[in-house]
């Protein structure tokens, strides 16, 4: 108990130094949290993006359509056991800073993604009507809006004044699934196109097959893209989760610098830690030649030195680990709405940043132990700091 | 009475990059049991590296060191430091207190490696505390503290665990002649009362008028 008020005693020894180091980790976790949380966020959809489902594109872009027509050739396929296709929309709504998915989407849209939970009663309702939609809880709540509610998107890719009726709203099955989606009827667009841009009609974004083995998703993928070899619309099939990585990969770079940011900033606070651990070791050498000559051990020194680490460490991080929340709850108000379907901060986080305190307590006590180990008694007696 | 330390030609020498620094050539010295010994002599004279060697806190290049019946020089580093736990106790010039902890816990602290409980531990501490007359100013911090108040706190750290032995590195050395005086009074108390054997480095021929025998050491030779 004593030697535990010894190494509580010791960290406040020097309180703004003690305290400036413990602010600095404090801002350097949640600058961790902060850039971890951004990068994980990035990946959420890759993450939630499930094994059974396949995507299937033009084979040059994701931007050029595929025909119609392919749906039954891609749901006659052995193994496809479902295929629904969607359009991107695009479109503004109210304001052009906030995004969210805007998707005209075959009408068993929900039958393949199950994970989308709406309820029976309004999916009913929307499938009777044309321009009907569905909205995500998180669209919801970003703009207030409910069951019955109009919402008019400005088109962009397919111009012109659009109003949808609202009548669903889906919640996530999973935390990682993506509630900030709109979706309405393929048909309607399709009849509109058939009307203004006779071209751009009966034209897909892409195809999404369910598959009933996950394991057989590269021969399916195979099979696809076979079915439409040498024709004027080759596709690419991948799993989602491919697709979803590629949809990201052109921000890659930028996610790559932050990921690796992240863990510098872990270098950086195990250097200003050890600059204080050395800093305090340095001064107390002469009361370590003390404790030896009384006869403490090296396994006593280590302890008071290790302990007097971990301490500040931990309290910086328990610090930071408490403004991060309110920290990311801020920031995520600075960035578009929509702009990531899931923005919190993942448990892998939080045990990266509580891992990485008790790494850089110990990491920063080794130079100092090492040293004051080292140095024999009468040297220390010696030392003049 | 027996000796109760045995110094049989002991040499010490300091290594600097390839040169040999001599410090004690053969030193041979017997001290009974409750013997008040003061080693004098000039600065660089190795009256501390003596010290320090009896003490258990340096090792001799050559030569045998029986202190308190044990073989000191042979024994490895962790044996040593439980040695000196139980058979030493440390008197140093600049006190040497741990400043963020009370006169209490600085006392206190060599217990801390023995079996003792608690309650055991604070009625050394206590008891210490009151022989050095100390007693009132147990929760004082060292900077609360005078000069000669900080050397008792050290001179009870010093007899908390009832060591054979007590040496004394210029115990009067940062301390004016009132205080000086005091220690050394209490220094011969501890020394008559408590049947301690004392070991006393100092330059000062006042200090050493308290020991019962003065030796000189000259340019690492006892004469």
């Amino acid at each position: 108990m004593r030697i535990l008020k010894l190494i509580f005693k010791n960290a406040l020894r020097h309180k703004l130094r003690s305290t400036l180091t413990v602010m600095g980790i404090a801002i350097a976790v949640i600058a961790f949290g902060l850039l971890r949380t951004v990068v994980t966020s990035w990946y959420g959809g890759v993450e939630a993006a499930a094994v059974d489902r396949l995507v299937t594109r033009q084979s040059v872009s994701f931007i050029f359509p595929l025909p119609l027509s392919y749906k039954n050739k891609i749901a006659s396929i052995p193994g496809v056991s479902d295929v629904a296709f969607e359009n991107w929309f695009g479109g503004v709504y109210k304001d052009k800073n906030q995004f969210f998915a805007r998707m005209a989407s075959s009408d068993n849209i929900f039958d393949v993604y199950p994970e989308y939970l709406l309820p029976k009663d309004q999916l009913n309702t929307y499938m009777k009507e044309r321009n009907s939609s569905i909205i995500g809880a998180a669209i919801a709540r970003n703009y207030n809006l409910k069951v019955g509610d109009v919402m008019t998107l400005d088109g962009d890719i397919y111009p012109g004044k659009w109003d949808f009726v609202i009548r669903g709203i889906y919640t996530p099955k999973l935390q990682s699934t993506d509630d900030n989606a709109m979706f309405f009827h393929w048909d309607y667009l399709n009849e509109r196109m058939l009307k203004e841009s006779p071209r751009r009609a009966n034209n897909v974004g892409w195809y999404v097959s369910k598959i009933s083995n996950s394991a057989q998703s590269a021969q399916i993928s195979e099979e696809i893209d076979a079915q439409f070899k040498n024709s004027p619309d080759e596709t690419k099939s991948e799993t989602e989760r491919a697709f979803n990585q590629g949809f990201i990969s052109s921000s890659s770079a930028i996610i790559t610098s932050m990921n690796v940011m992240s863990f510098m900033i872990i270098g950086i606070i195990m250097l200003v830690l050890g600059n204080t651990m050395i800093m305090a070791s340095r001064e107390r050498t002469r009361e370590y030649a003390v404790l030896k000559t009384l006869g403490f051990s090296g396994k006593h020194i280590v302890g008071l030195i290790l302990g007097e680490s971990m301490f500040i460490s931990c309290l910086g991080s328990f610090v930071g680990l408490m403004f991060v929340f309110p920290m990311v709850a801020s920031f995520e108000k600075f960035i578009p709405k929509g702009m990531f379907p899931q923005f919190h901060i993942e448990p892998i986080t939080m045990i990266l940043a509580i891992s990485a305190a008790l790494f850089i307590g110990i990491a920063a006590s080794a130079f100092p132990i090492q040293r004051v180990l080292n140095t024999k008694i009468v040297e220390g007696f010696r030392f003049v700091g | 009475m027996s000796a109760i330390i045995q110094v049989q030609n002991v040499s010490k020498s300091y290594w600097r990059d390839s040169m040999e620094i001599p410090v004690l050539h053969n030193i041979t010295l017997d001290l009974n049991e409750g013997e008040f010994l003061a080693l004098m002599g000039p600065s660089g004279s190795g009256k501390t590296t003596l010290l320090n060697l009896i003490a258990g806190i340096d090792r001799p290049t050559k030569g045998v060191l029986n202190v308190a019946g044990t073989n000191i020089a042979s024994l490895g580093e962790s044996a040593l430091a439980k040695w000196r736990a139980s058979n030493v106790g440390f008197i140093f010039q600049f006190y040497n207190l741990i400043p963020v902890l009370t006169a209490f816990e600085n006392v206190e602290l060599p217990l801390l490696l023995t079996k003792l409980s608690k309650a055991e531990r604070k009625k050394h501490v206590e008891s210490a505390l009151n022989i050095v007359g100390l007693g009132d100013r147990i929760h004082h911090y060292p900077k609360q503290l005078s000069g000669g108040q900080e050397q008792r706190v050290a001179i009870a750290r010093a007899i908390v665990t009832d060591p054979v032995i007590l040496v004394a590195d210029e115990p009067t050395g940062d301390l004016d002649r009132t205080s000086a005086t005091e220690i050394l009074t209490l220094m011969g108390r501890l020394n008559k009362e408590f049947k301690k054997t004392i070991l006393m480095v100092t330059h000062d021929p006042h200090a050493a008028e308290s020991a019962h025998s003065i030796r000189h050491l000259e340019k690492g030779d006892l004469i």
